[in-house]
């Protein structure tokens, strides 16, 4: 195969933010790569909720479950018998979980099958239905695994949460399976697998007349997002080294479901950029919630303006633009090359490197 | 249990579910018209109350003007939401109704968490509102006993105006089909207008009378009546007025009495109409009084 220019350009891209990674973890400050981590978490989150809700249709709004599921089974897996102790002082843990206790990027593949378990129980009842009534339905799954996990005290420690969680969530590890799911997307969109996702959100009737197995699909879209869920879970646990079921209501849901519809629904690139953009914005508008200096007069603290502008965001968006960022365009260097960044020489227009057309 | 425990418990969840069948009703009437779930119903309802609540406190208005207010402005608001947040999409795709629902919904509770604080409030109960009756062994707080009434007479009038008058019949015949009903020379907008008032009325109503009930209001106090009263919309059928209050009713009482007879499950307490939502949409997704949907190729 001929080295085409592109190929080079994706090349110098990937190595670009590799070390851009690199010299971050090295350089920047903790909160400054706290901040950094998140985004990879962001992306991973984004990414699994755009998978059912941009390519294949389904509008779900249980992620915050999944995540619950994935981030303490994680946590459970790889917390020391210790530690363990120093958690469980209401009531103790269960005798088979107690010495359980495996290294961390195993405990984070089984914490992501056992939430892609969960979500394949789920999709079988809950994909019969369709639009608001999914949405509501998985809503409700999310709601029933919270109170599940508050009320399981001697295995999930109940409404106290889990404290101390090793911090294993380095920039490594986050940006690799941000890397991975972007490169899973990537492959499964360009695939027969992908376009049967799409054929199935823009016309389930006809996808089936064209031969395809309509509820399969949803069902392995649904399972293959719940597993990436899981896996953002476990990542957000121990990123904050803290969990306790109130982290995981609708509110985290909402947050992805910002990135989604900004990024545009349907776009990888834009879910990136998204998940990117709205974590540094969520960090970096938190004066709004501190007193406010307007010049002419001062405002007092008002806890929650933050979030204010955040939802307006979303109405703003959906109002306004509802393509969000990229529509369900995707980043290409051809894209590059037709707005004349880029030479315009090279391999033909729509072949090479980064291009992936999701139409 | 004695008989008159088991009575007592009865006449909690009767008025539990009347307060349900109010909100529940607000749901049922915006889908049967929009098919649209909206989810800023809750947040509507918390509204009412706090409005309520300043109308006393601060305008220092007797209970029953303050009662009156609320509901008007708060009616007024649900119109104002249907124009901006939901008129510009009617022709988009359910999804993005969906979000700006979602949006409208997370709008209005963060607003709320500012302009009201995040501290819950505590309200003045009117003392007509707090007068403890018994009879029989069992005793209920006049509240208790006012809301089933205020529901059956709201019930009542929906059905007439639903029914009997040129509104209710546009109201049907939107429902029925939004673009036929235009050609028929109704306003649709006008009457989309209608019933996101009265849908809001009806929350303010349920939101006031959920305040003197359980006498506390915080801006996210709405979430989880919101959440449940969609669903005994669901499980009663939705778009069917009746079918709201007979949801509503059965979800106070399933609720409770679960409770009254597996004290142990009260940690469960919320995850019970989820569950109960989900029996229904898989056995029958209609609802109990509504009407099957035949699915258009």
């Amino acid at each position: 195969m001929k080295l085409q220019r592109t190929h080079v350009y994706s090349l110098i891209a990937t190595a670009a933010v590799a070390g851009f990674l690199g010299v971050a973890d090295a350089t920047f400050d903790a909160f400054a790569l706290r901040v950094l981590d998140l985004c990879g978490i962001y992306v991973v989150l984004a990414l699994s909720l755009n998978l059912v809700n941009g390519f294949t249709g389904l509008f779900s709004l249980g992620h915050a479950g999944f995540m619950a599921v994935g981030a303490y089974t994680c946590a459970l897996l790889t917390m020391t018998p210790e530690q363990k102790e120093m958690n469980f002082f209401l009531e103790p843990i269960a005798p088979w979980l107690a010495n359980l206790s495996i290294p961390f990027v195993p405990a984070l593949v089984v914490a992501g099958i056992v939430a892609a378990a969960l979500g394949f129980l789920i999709a079988a009842p809950a994909l019969r239905l369709r639009d608001d009534y999914l949405a509501i339905a998985t809503l409700g799954f999310a709601e029933i695994i919270r109170v599940i996990l508050t009320n399981t005290q001697s295995i999930t420690n109940g409404a106290l949460g889990l404290k101390g969680l090793p911090k294993f969530a380095t920039t490594g590890v986050v940006w690799a399976c941000a890397a991975l799911s972007v490169a899973f997307m990537v492959l499964l969109t360009r695939s027969a697998y992908g376009r049967a996702l799409k054929a199935v959100r823009d016309d389930e009737i006809a996808a089936g007349a064209m031969g395809v197995n309509v509820f399969r699909t949803k069902v392995v879209s649904f399972t293959v997002s719940s597993f990436m869920a899981g896996v953002g879970g476990a990542l957000l646990g121990h990123l904050l080294t803290t969990i306790d079921p109130k982290m995981f209501t609708f509110m985290l849901t909402f947050n992805i479901l910002l990135v989604v519809v900004l990024g545009g629904i349907g776009s990888i690139t834009g879910s990136v950029i998204a998940a990117i953009g709205v974590t540094i914005l969520m960090e970096a508008l938190r004066f709004l919630d501190g007193p406010l200096d307007l010049g002419v007069f001062q405002l007092e603290a008002r806890p929650g303006l933050r979030m204010v502008a955040f939802s307006a965001l979303l109405m703003g968006v959906v109002l306004f633009r509802q393509r969000g960022l990229m529509g369900n365009r995707e980043f290409s260097w051809a894209m590059l090359s037709r707005a004349r960044v880029l030479p315009r020489k090279g391999g033909p227009a729509g072949s090479g490197g980064g291009t992936h057309g999701v139409a | 249990m004695t008989f008159a425990l088991f009575l007592q418990h009865l006449a909690n969840a009767l008025s539990l579910g009347s307060l349900y069948a109010l909100i529940a009703i607000g749901y049922t009437m915006v889908y049967g018209i929009l098919r649209l779930i909206n989810f800023a119903h809750g947040d509507v309802f918390m509204l009412g109350a706090y409005l309520a609540f300043y109308s006393v406190a601060t305008f220092l208005l007797p209970w029953w003007a303050a009662f009156l207010v609320a509901i008007v402005v708060t009616a007024a608001f649900g119109v104002l939401l249907e124009r901006v947040a939901y008129r510009p999409l009617r022709d988009s795709p359910r999804i993005s109704v969906m979000i700006s629902a979602i949006g409208a919904s997370f709008l209005i509770e963060n607003v709320g968490i500012v302009v009201f604080g995040g501290r819950p409030k505590g309200v003045a109960v009117p003392d007509v509102m707090n007068v403890k009756l018994s009879a029989g062994g069992i005793s209920v707080m006049s509240v208790s006993l006012v809301i089933p009434i205020l529901t059956f007479a709201v019930l009542a009038v929906l059905l007439w105006v639903v029914h009997k008058t040129k509104t209710g019949m546009a109201m049907r015949a939107v429902s029925t089909d939004l673009d036929a009903a235009r050609l028929q020379a109704i306003d649709v907008n006008r009457i989309i207008s209608f019933t996101f008032g009265a849908g809001s009325l009806l929350a303010a109503v349920g939101g006031i009378m959920w305040s003197y009930k359980y006498p506390q209001l915080n801006p996210l106090m709405g979430v989880m009546p919101g959440l449940k009263c969609f669903i005994a919309a669901v499980i009663g059928g939705i778009g069917s007025i009746p079918g709201a209050v007979l949801g509503g009713f059965l979800l106070g009482g399933i609720e409770l009495l679960t409770l009254a007879f597996l004290p142990t499950l009260t940690g469960y307490r919320d995850a019970f109409a989820f569950v109960l939502l989900i029996v229904v949409l898989l056995v029958k997704p209609s609802g109990l009084l509504g009407g099957s949907q035949i699915e258009k190729v």
